[in-house]
């Protein structure tokens, strides 16, 4: 554990309800200097919502959010981090070099142009009005416009969302550059492979809670499990003998279960003279793994298992 | 890696901010023709037809083309003010170009004041052509004192205005905002008297306009050459605070509700 004063970003125990619903359930977060962290999840999974706090822009029910020594929202840590919202759009009938100017006379420490350019992959385009860009380099332009203040921290609210293939291989590799030089990145995405490229470790968040945490190689281990599905008469207290360490649940006439490790457990089940019919074994959308999950983290799912299926 | 101490932002940067602010906000006015003509073209024409034509064919320019030059003044001035604010600062709230300022060391006092900025530039550039026409066009004369009172009358008296723009571009989606602001623009401008004399006015209406701040800028402007309907000066200046203080107070609880999570 380093001193407490690398802790770039230090949430703890965030709570936000909107109306009824819990938005974010006791959320604790830490992003020390030099590291860059996923927060994965999907839509509506809290992310954002995060992010607003660490922002300024909601208030927490109650925790605490420290950015850089400071509140959330106080002039010091604005000035020290740089920030792509969700889904910002650009003013029309400017420059990239103009807006990107204009970027820069607010921080009191910022990078040359050219610098951010480079990073940013616009060199060629600084002269272009922002209406005449590509969705991938206006992108790229409101991440130059988070980087421009040399922050310590760059907070990147799902900056591939609507981008093709090559347009995101062209944001990771600005986003590496970024992390190459030593600043800190905050990234959400709802893509497991995007925060495994780019994280250096990753926060799975599902319905305001975190569910997991760990280095890619882990959390993609707990996702990227395989669902065994066949038809028995056994009950899930039987499979629970054979199988201690796996939960299986019930639907209709069949039993199915969730596994990091199919090869393993199927032989086991077979040693068991268990009755098995139908087998399937079939690999799982991040979706489902995220209920999974939830399920493990013990939070009720608003939804009947039953209903799953349709999901 | 650099690691700089924050600093509260100083006055020379907060005015290069500022300069840079503005800058920006003239480029992109002044690469949208489609405002930039009408907005300043239509004063202007109107003055011509009204304030200048017809009273050559009437027979006695002067007085009343130095009236109507006041009162096309006042039209042509509120206008950008109220577009400034109203449509362009919904487009930035829509569009999330708000929320990302707000997020950014930049102090929102710089936002607002190089909008202030913007819009009395149009109103000043306005304001100069009217002068300039009826002037040469409309045998037009004041003393220097009067031209000069005129125009810092009107200049300033796009506030109340500007706080106006501000509510409207703050409480309506960027769609609504033109049509809400020529909605209120239009009428108001009609029903003070800008477009014609307020005292040709049935005495019902002309009681009526005094619910409406272009109304008072309108007197205020026309009392420097004596053609005002005969209230006292600071009766209309307290009105045009009052307006700026109402839509202000408005204003600040609208920012609090705009959803800045985009």
């Amino acid at each position: 554990m380093q001193a407490h004063q690398d802790l770039l970003v230090n949430v703890s125990h965030l709570t936000k309800k909107f109306g009824q619903q819990m938005a974010l359930d006791d959320i604790s977060l830490s992003i020390r200097a030099n590291e860059v962290v996923a927060l994965l999840g999907e839509n509506g999974a809290g992310k954002t919502t995060t992010i607003s706090h660490l922002l300024g822009q909601l208030e927490a029910d109650s925790g605490s959010v420290r950015l850089l020594g400071h509140p959330a929202g106080h002039w010091a840590a604005k000035q020290q981090m740089g920030v792509m919202l969700q889904g910002a759009a650009l003013p029309d009938n400017v420059t990239v070099i103009e807006q990107l100017r204009l970027f820069a006379s607010y921080y009191p420490d910022s990078q040359s142009l050219e610098q951010v350019l480079n990073t940013a992959l616009l060199t060629d385009l600084t002269q272009r009005k922002i209406q005449t860009l590509s969705g991938g380099q206006k992108q790229r332009l409101l991440f130059a416009m988070a980087i421009i203040g040399t922050p310590r921290l760059v907070i990147l609210d799902e900056p591939t969302v609507g981008l093709d293939a090559t347009a995101r291989r062209e944001f990771w590799a600005c986003i590496r550059a970024l992390a190459a030089q030593g600043t800190a990145v905050l990234l959400t995405t709802h893509y497991l492979e995007e925060a495994d490229a780019l994280a250096d470790s990753i926060v799975v968040l599902a319905k305001g809670r975190v569910v997991a945490e760990g280095i890619p190689a882990q959390i993609k281990a707990q996702l990227g499990g395989k669902r065994v599905c066949f038809r028995s008469t056994a009950t899930p207290t039987d499979l629970k003998t054979v199988l201690p360490h796996c939960s299986a649940s019930r639907r209709g006439d069949y039993l199915e279960f969730y596994t990091t490790t199919p090869e393993a457990h199927l032989k086991q089940l077979f040693a068991a003279n268990l009755v098995i019919q139908d087998l399937t074994v079939s690999g799982i959308s991040l979706e489902d793994a995220f209920l999974q999950l939830t399920q493990q983290a013990g939070v009720v799912s608003p939804f009947p298992l039953q209903q799953e299926k349709t999901a | 890696m650099n690691i700089s101490q924050p600093a509260p932002l100083s006055l020379a940067r907060r005015w290069t901010i500022l300069q840079l602010e503005t800058k920006t906000e003239l480029v992109k006015t002044f690469r949208t023709p489609a405002f930039v003509i009408p907005a300043l073209l239509f004063p202007v024409m109107f003055y011509v037809f009204f304030g200048l034509l017809f009273n050559a064919i009437g027979g006695h320019p002067g007085n009343a083309a130095k009236y109507m030059m006041a009162t096309y003044a006042v039209f042509g001035g509120i206008g950008p003010a109220l577009f400034s604010f109203g449509a362009d600062v919904a487009s930035d709230k829509d569009k999330g170009i708000l929320s990302l300022k707000l997020v950014s060391p930049m102090p929102v006092s710089s936002y607002f004041a190089a909008r202030i900025f913007t819009a009395m530039l149009f109103a000043l550039i306005i304001i100069m052509s009217l002068f300039t026409l009826g002037a040469v066009f409309g045998e037009v004369t004041m003393t220097h004192q009067q031209w000069f009172l005129t125009l810092v009358t009107v200049l300033s008296g796009t506030l109340p205005f500007c706080a106006m723009g501000l509510f409207i571009g703050l409480s309506v989606s960027a769609k609504a905002a033109p049509a809400i602001v020529n909605i209120v623009y239009l009428p108001m401008a009609f029903l003070s008297g800008l477009w014609v004399p307020i005292h040709l006015f049935p005495a019902s209406l002309e009681m009526l306009a005094n619910v409406f701040p272009a109304y008072h800028l309108a007197q205020l402007t026309l009392a420097i050459q004596g053609n005002d309907s005969g209230a006292p000066w600071y009766l209309h200046v307290a009105a045009l605070v009052a307006y700026t203080l109402i839509f202000l107070g408005l204003s600040v609880k609208q920012f609090k509700r705009v959803d800045n999570r985009h």
